[in-house]
Formats: C-alpha cells, structure tokens, sequence
C-alpha cells in the first residue's frame, strides 16, 4: 500500500539524470552560441548605456524640464504636471536622483522594445486566430511562471549585467502589450471595418487608418500596463546587475535597513504614478472624439 | 457624371446558402428544399434564393423587405462584401463573382460606392477627412480631394461643418457625411444599405428629397435598401419585394400598390397613403374624341392627391390629364378619384 499513501515517482537515479542531462546540454548550448547570442544583443547593450548616459549625465533640470514637457504634452493637465514636478524634487532632494534616472532610462528601453515588438506579434494575431491559440499559452507561461526561473537562463547565456537584466523585465513586461494590441484590432466595429472594404481598401490602409487608430485607446492601456509591470520588475532585476532604484532595495532587504527601502520604493512608487497618469490621461485624450455626445 | 455606357447591374439566379458546404446543397433548393427543412436536416440558412433582377442605369432600384428576407444580404452581393454560393452579378457587364482579389478592390474603389444604416464613419477623422476616405483609398492627393469633398459636403448641405467630429453631430448629419464620402467616389453605382432607416421620420423625409434631388442631376444606378414601403414607392423607379430570400414581386410603384401579387404584399399596400401613390393615368377614363380642355388640367404622372386637391379647392367638377405636349389624354372627377383612395381590399 505504500503506493497509496506516497506518490509513486520516477526513479532517483533516473530522475537526476534526467536533470543532469538537461543542464549539460543547455550548457554546451550555452558554451556553443553564448558568444554569437551576446554579439545579436550587442546593439541592445549600445542603446542601453547611451540612454542612461543621456538620463544621468545631463544636468538635473533639463531633465526635470523634458519629463515635465513631456507630461504636459500627454495630459494637457497643469495638476498632473505639479505632482510630477513635486515627486521630481522630492526624489532628487533624498538623493535618489541618478538611481532614479538609471531606473527611468531602463524602462524607457524597455517599453521601446516592448511596443516594438509587442505591437506587430499583437497585429499578427488579431489576424489569425490560429497563431492566437499558440501565442496565448506562451504569454500565459511568460506572466505566471516565477522571474527567477528564467533569470537562471538568461543569466546563464549572457552573464550578468544591463542586457539579462533588460529581457527579464521585457519578457514579464511585454504580454500585456501583446495581449491588448490583440484585443483591441479584434474589437473594433465591424461596420465600420466592412465600410473599409466596401471603398476597396487594401489591407494596409485598412491596418493604418481604420483598425490602429481605433485600437489605439486599448493599445495606450497596454503600453500603460507594460511600463507598470516593468517597474514591478526593477527590483528583480537588480539581482542580475542592473543598476537603478533596485540596488539599493535589495542592499536594504539583505541588511535590514528599514528606511533605505522605504525611500527607495517610494521613489518606484512616484515614478510609477507619473508614467501611470500620464500616459492615461493621453489615453483619454485620444478618447475624445469616440464618445457619443448627448443631446 | 456616371458613364453615359454604363450598362447597370443584373443579377442571375444567385443563390446563397450561409453555412459550411453551401454549394452542395444549392440543386436540391433548387430542386424545392425549402428553408425550413434546409435547417433542420443539414443546419444551414438560406439566405437568398434564385434572385433574378435587372436594374437599369441611372435608375433607383428599391429593394423592400423585412428584417431576415435577405436584403441587406443581396446589397452585399452586388460588391461582393459576401460571396454567393452560385449565380452571376454582371455590373457593367462584369461579373463580379469571378474577379480575383485585386480586380474586386479595383472594382469597389471606382465602379461602386456604399452608405451604410449604422454611418460607419470614422470617429478619430473630421467630417472633411471621413468625406475623402474614398479618395485617400485611391490614393488621389489631399488637395484634389479636398476639393472634390468640399463641393460634396455643399450640396449635402454641410458647409461649415467640416471640422466637426461625427459625434458632435446628429444622426441626420452624420449620414449626409456618409453619403458625400460615398458620391465623392463619383461610382457609376451607389449602394444605400438601409440608408435611412436610422433616422427619425422628419429627417428621413428630408434626406429622401436630398437624395431625389441629387438624382435628377447625377443620375447614378442606385440600389436603396429599405424596409419601409412608404420609402420604397417615394424612392423606387422600380422596386423589388423580398420574402425569405425570394423575391415576390418585382415592378413599378404602380404595379405594387394597383396590382399587388399576394397576399403578402397586399398586406402591406394596405397601410400606404395611395392618394400620393398611385398616378391619375391609372383610373381616368379616356376623353371622347374631341373632348375640350377646360377648367383644370394636370400632366400625366401626377398623384390622385394632385388632382383631388384642384378640385377640392376649384369649382371644377372633373380634372383632364394631358401629356406634356397639352393634348388631353383622359378625365377624372371626384368619386373616381375617391374610389382609387379608398383601398379596395
């Protein structure tokens, strides 16, 4: 009866064999492209490093002034432009300033990736269902499965540093992008997609002035998601090197020091509620002319 | 501005069976598989069946029904936004079922032009952008098109508000939107899928002598879609009634409402102000020889409400009728004109 009360499981040997067998073979896969892998991300690396030069090295308020111009030029709201210019102030005056920045250039990378290649694998499968049965689970496991556990790969492949650091955050970033591109082309109207065809529209024209313009408000929530879950994900990354607001979060969970984090954090938390409100509200904006006025 | 040779549309024995494998099934429909017993035993709809109709150039041909006898599925077919399961659809002689994707897309930017019951506008473009949709698909410039929408936008009575966005406008003015997008393509063809239907009576009258009006000076090949009898016999120089997917009757606004084929149709007819309707040719009786015009005239075509209101008003006791030339064709008095109103069903 022991079969009963213990679950009957593959044999010791075999199973750490099994095991073994896995990682001797990702390893020599990893010994044999390793190199060619990290010279196609290369380019990546060159990006990376010359945007947070750019957020670091230039001179506080000129930054402070492009993100502000910036907050107005999507909300066209003066309280969303304050708040942003009181959690600018308050981060840089507890010294959190280039942290911040490098956090900010990470995202900014990141959220270029995403929507570079989240928004064309979401039109993709707005236009065939069957790449949409394959693609969801694959999203599916990229949001659920535990970051850590495909830190080791990626580590694994290309070492430490900003590059892992970058597809970490991109894969657990990206599936709300992909996902809400998707669902946006899918909903839009279909009398007005059939009005499309019926001027013999080509398929392009139909992609760039119908089916993206009217997806564009639930594609503006997905790039807004990503940057959330992007930022959830800066603390992960600084396991793996990647520099910013993390480092010290970690610094502070490994020795206890209580108010190091609680800074920190808040910092993520302020520069979360920037890019949130005012990507929103630029999301609203573009809004306008959809909903039916009464009267 | 259509093509003085355009050789209008006609359509022949078109069957559509909406389901999987259609085709398989369209010997037995036409061999009497009715609708009913096509759903139950294989699960598939028919949607149209054995649809024969020509409709000349420059002519509105109404297409009536009710909602589910296939009429907006018929429109369809004439762009082939649906596919048929068998039949011809010759526009200008070509027929539509047999041209290959780009031969279609060619076809629906300059041989036809659609207005929709729903607008189907563009929220996100202006009204003057909505107008041009047609002619950025062509790939005309801005400029010239421009021009073209805003001489459109004019004659639909939509000067000025060529930065509005459709939903600062009513329903009225969206669909006057929707029909200079559809005449700025200048088509031989324009399809009107219950164009109308959508809006309030008032507003429907009006766009009906909008496009009436426009009619007379462009003289398209329109196909209008409606399920309102009363539009059909204003609109129709010929009307075709649907059914189930079969067309009952085809003919005049004359021949629907003086000789209606069924029941069915008689029906309907019931309802229908036949004063405004029914022309005087239909019940006057011939002049003798000789016969003088005196007192009141009207012209051949004229409704029984036109004659009926000179003599209300006039002391005349009977009205002739006379060909545009003046030459008296035929007389009607009071109790004729009444016995014509009064539906005899």
């Amino acid at each position: 009866m022991d079969w009963f009360f213990n679950f009957p499981h593959m044999d010791d040997d075999a199973l750490r064999n099994l095991k073994k067998f896995i990682d001797e073979s990702f390893r020599a896969f990893t010994r044999a492209y390793g190199d060619a892998i990290e010279g196609f991300f290369s380019p990546l690396q060159t990006f990376l490093i010359y945007s947070e030069r750019f957020m670091t090295k230039t001179p506080w308020p000129i930054i402070t002034l492009i993100i502000l111009a910036i907050a107005w030029a999507g909300s066209r709201n003066l309280k969303i432009v304050a708040g942003c210019l009181f959690s600018l102030l308050a981060i840089g005056y507890f010294d959190m300033w280039d942290d911040t920045m490098r956090t900010i250039s990470m995202i900014f990378v990141c959220t270029i990736l995403s929507i570079a290649i989240g928004i064309p694998i979401g039109i993709m499968m707005s236009r065939s269902d069957r790449l949409q049965r394959i693609v969801n689970p694959v999203l599916d496991v990229m949001q659920t499965m535990p970051s850590f556990v495909y830190l080791i790969p990626v580590v694994m492949l290309l070492g430490i540093g900003k590059v892992p650091g970058l597809i970490a955050v991109v894969i657990y970033a990206i599936p709300p992008m992909i996902r809400l591109t998707n669902l946006g082309i899918r909903l839009v109207d279909k009398d007005v997609l059939e009005a499309a065809d019926a001027f013999g529209s080509s398929s392009w024209q139909k992609l760039v002035w119908v089916q993206l313009p009217l997806a564009l408000p639930t594609i503006m929530a997905g790039i807004n998601q990503c940057i959330m879950m992007a930022l959830a994900m800066v603390v992960i990354a600084s396991m793996i090197g990647v520099q910013g607001l993390g480092q010290p979060v970690l610094k502070a969970i490994a020795n206890q020091y209580f108010t190091l984090g609680i800074f920190n954090g808040l910092a993520i938390v302020g520069i979360a509620i920037i890019f949130d409100r005012v990507s929103q509200s630029y999301g609203q904006r573009l809004q306008k002319h959809r909903e039916i006025i009464h009267g | 501005m259509a093509d003085q040779r355009f050789d209008g549309i006609k359509i022949r024995n078109l069957y559509k069976i909406f389901g999987p494998n259609g085709a398989a099934h369209v010997e037995a429909v036409r061999n009497g598989l009715s609708k009913t017993e096509l759903n139950e035993k294989f699960g598939l709809v028919l949607g149209l069946k054995d649809i024969n109709i020509e409709m000349p150039a420059g002519c509105i041909q109404v297409i009536m029904g009710l909602s589910g006898s296939g009429k907006s599925t018929l429109i369809r077919h004439i762009n082939r936004l649906i596919d048929p399961t068998s039949g011809e659809v010759l526009v200008n002689g070509v027929d539509v079922v047999r041209m290959n994707e780009s031969e279609l897309r060619d076809f629906r930017r300059h041989q036809t032009a659609m207005v929709f019951q729903k607008f189907a506008l563009l929220p996100h473009r202006n009204v003057l952008e909505n107008t041009v949709y047609g002619l950025d698909v062509q790939k005309i410039s801005r400029a010239k098109s421009t021009e073209i929408a805003m001489q459109w936008l004019e004659r639909v009575g939509l000067k000025g508000f060529e930065k509005k966005y459709p939903n600062q406008l009513s329903g009225g003015m969206q669909q006057r939107v929707g029909l200079a997008r559809a005449l700025s393509n200048d088509a031989p063809v324009l399809l009107m899928d219950e164009a109308y239907s959508a809006l309030d009576p008032l507003i429907r009258m009006d766009m009906q002598s909008v496009l009436l009006g426009l009619q007379k000076e462009i003289k398209k090949t329109i196909v209008f879609i409606t399920h309102d009898l009363d539009e059909a016999l204003r609109l129709g120089d010929q009307i075709a009634i649907l059914r189930d997917g079969e067309v009952i009757q085809q003919g005049t606004s004359q021949d629907i409402v003086l000789r209606p084929a069924d029941d069915y149709i008689a029906n309907f007819v019931k309802e229908v102000n036949r004063g405004r309707v029914i022309h005087v040719d239909a019940v006057m009786s011939p002049v003798a020889a000789g016969h003088a015009v005196n007192g009141a005239t009207v012209m051949s075509g004229s409704s029984i409400d036109d004659a009926m209101k000179l003599l209300a008003h006039g002391s005349a006791t009977d009205v002739t009728i006379t060909d545009p030339a003046g030459k008296p064709l035929g007389t009607v008095d009071l109790k004729c004109l009444a016995a014509a109103v009064v539906s005899s069903h």
